[in-house]
């Protein structure tokens, strides 16, 4: 896989943090930084702290320790819990964006697709009609849902178009970080070609920083640049994902690397 | 048919009540949540809602707030969807007859304290007028997001862009924004209120209105208002500015172009009329019209065999 240029500065430093609900529930002592162009893959199995994580990083769950640093495209730091509430949510719907597993979570089930990937247009100001509508179809074609069914309700789309909506939604405003939680999980293997496909096109079309947890290898060696993974919730091991892929060192990775089933 | 519209029936005071029902404690308290409503316009106020003799519904929150300010020398009007002589109206002006012993009239002009359900009248107020709004649902955010926590956060944060995802859908689906009443608006560059469900026709009225406008909540215990000479600006598209309704019809009663329509269906065979809302405002004009010429309106009501009609147009007739 292609790395991008390695910027100097990263988007996102993520230093110390940690949540805890329980001994090594949770996440603790996570440390990375994230450069604009770069996929990074959290993997790990079940509750070893992967959405935990990722909560604290959407400006979700305040960490119990640590700083989460978003570095803004003019270079201003923003520690994503100590500025204001405000402000923090106006980087959540503006530069951050957060792609759910069930789009069902992610979409406004009841607005048209057109609405829901024009609210976030407009929770940024727009107020021109005909703009927010030819961004909404430009969107659709883009996530390769006929333009034709903009005035149609998510709940008429298959799983696969509404997860592609939720994407089109969350990128309309052009977030410079994306955060994604098994953005094709329950899906067919198919449909989930084609989503990660599309992912991989955005990424590199708009230059976009992306987290993505998952617990599919195979998702992570398709999309990834860099993988961390996650065991109790620790991270056991980090670096490049094809070195982790085809050379784990920890024993948590060997049994994980060696229980993927190969058809 | 003025002022003095209540000479038929003699209504005699209770003794069995405090000055309009409320304790003067609970009136008090509801008279300071209307001063921080006033100093924050648009700001939905939580207030210690009583129970009131009458359902939720039925303009509990508008009666609160009527009692609060009450005095003995106010001169109270009730309209209901725009008539002083449909049930809820009778009844709220009754109550407080009997409560507070105040003077009451149907005149808008005259009046210093109006409550009001889903109308605005179409007699500009002045700026010793107080207009008092029954309010249903007082959070506009309420459709669209379901969390009281959340949607409390957005108006402090002034998140109000999701406020736009109905209208765009009207636009989408009907070419127009097609909402309404209830139509949402900007108060004073600040908070976004639910004007409660008057028609859009009213929004207008509320910009710079000299009256001083206050609205009730009694289910939700929240109240909010608009100050007199407060900006008020109605939510729309660049290129789908705020719009009115428009009739074809003007008042079969009363001739007007300019007033709020109902249609009215007088008949079963669905034969239908376009007649004022605002029952005094079209009784006024015409009388003023019967003292200077002979009515050509009135012979065409005459004419028509009217059955079913709400009481105000049999009256005129």
């Amino acid at each position: 896989m292609k790395l991008p240029i390695v910027a100097t500065q990263p988007v996102l430093t993520v230093n110390g943090v940690q949540k805890l609900y329980a001994i090594n529930r949770g996440c603790q002592d996570v440390n990375f930084s994230l450069y604009p162009g770069e996929v990074l893959g959290i993997v790990g199995e079940s509750g070893s702290g992967k959405s935990t994580l990722l909560h604290c990083l959407s400006g979700q769950t305040p960490p119990d320790s640590g700083d989460i640093t978003y570095h803004s495209h003019a270079g201003e730091a923003h520690n994503i819990y100590t500025i204001n509430e405000a402000k923090r949510r106006l980087l959540m719907r503006s530069e951050f964006g957060i792609v759910k597993q069930h789009p069902r979570d992610g979409l406004r089930m009841r607005v048209s697709a057109g609405a829901n990937i024009g609210e976030r247009l407009m929770a940024v100001g727009d107020r021109h009609y005909s703009h927010i509508r030819q961004v909404a179809t430009d969107w659709l074609e883009q996530v390769e849902i006929d333009a034709e069914r903009v005035d149609h309700l998510p709940s008429e789309f298959s799983g696969g178009m509404q997860q592609r909506l939720q994407i089109a939604r969350v990128l309309a405003t052009h977030p410079r970080l994306v955060l994604m939680d098994e953005p094709t999980g329950g899906l067919d293997v198919s449909v989930q070609a084609k989503i990660l496909d599309l992912i991989r096109a955005l990424v590199s079309e708009l230059n976009l920083s992306v987290i993505m947890v998952t617990h599919d290898l195979a998702v992570a060696r398709l999309l990834c640049h860099r993988l961390l993974v996650m065991q109790k919730s620790r991270v056991v091991e980090s670096g490049l994902t094809d070195q982790i892929l085809d050379d784990p060192q920890h024993p948590y990775t060997q049994l994980l690397v060696s229980s993927v089933l190969t058809p | 048919m003025d002022n003095i519209i209540n000479n038929a029936r003699v209504v005699n005071p209770s003794t069995h009540y405090n000055f309009a029902y409320l304790d003067e404690h609970s009136k008090r308290t509801i008279r300071r949540g209307l001063l921080k409503a006033v100093a924050i316009p648009g700001y939905q106020v939580p207030f210690a809602g009583r129970e009131m003799p009458m359902p939720y519904g039925w303009g509990t929150g508008g009666v609160q707030l009527t009692a609060s300010i009450l005095g003995t020398d106010d001169v109270l009007k009730v309209i209901d969807q725009g008539s002083d002589d449909t049930t809820n109206a009778v009844s709220i002006r009754r109550f407080f007859e009997r409560t507070a012993a105040v003077k009451t009239t149907t005149a808008t002009d005259q009046a210093t304290v109006i409550q009001t359900r889903h109308r605005i009248p179409e007699q500009p107020l002045k700026n010793n007028q107080i207009l008092i709004f029954q309010v249903p649902i007082p959070d506009p955010l309420r459709f669209i997001e379901p969390s009281e926590t959340e949607a409390q956060k957005m108006h402090a944060l002034e998140e109000y862009g999701v406020m736009h995802v109905k209208l765009y859908e009207d636009i989408a689906h009907y070419g127009h924004i097609a909402t309404t009443y209830a139509y949402p608006a900007l108060v004073n560059e600040r908070y976004v209120m639910d004007p409660s469900p008057i028609p859009k026709f009213d929004n207008p009225k509320l910009h710079m209105s000299e009256a001083l406008l206050l609205f009730g909540a009694g289910r939700e215990k929240r109240l909010y208002a608009v100050p007199p000479y407060t900006k008020v600006k109605s939510l729309d598209f660049e290129d789908h500015p705020f719009e009115v309704q428009q009739w074809e019809e003007d008042c079969a009663l009363c001739g007007s172009g300019e007033s709020f329509l109902d249609e009215v269906i007088i008949d079963d065979d669905g034969t239908r009329m376009f007649v004022c809302s605002d029952s005094h405002y079209c009784a006024q004009r015409v009388e003023s019209q019967e003292n200077t010429q002979v009515n050509t309106q009135k012979d065409i009501r005459i004419n028509t065999q009217v059955k079913n009609v709400p009481s105000k147009k049999q009256e005129i007739a």
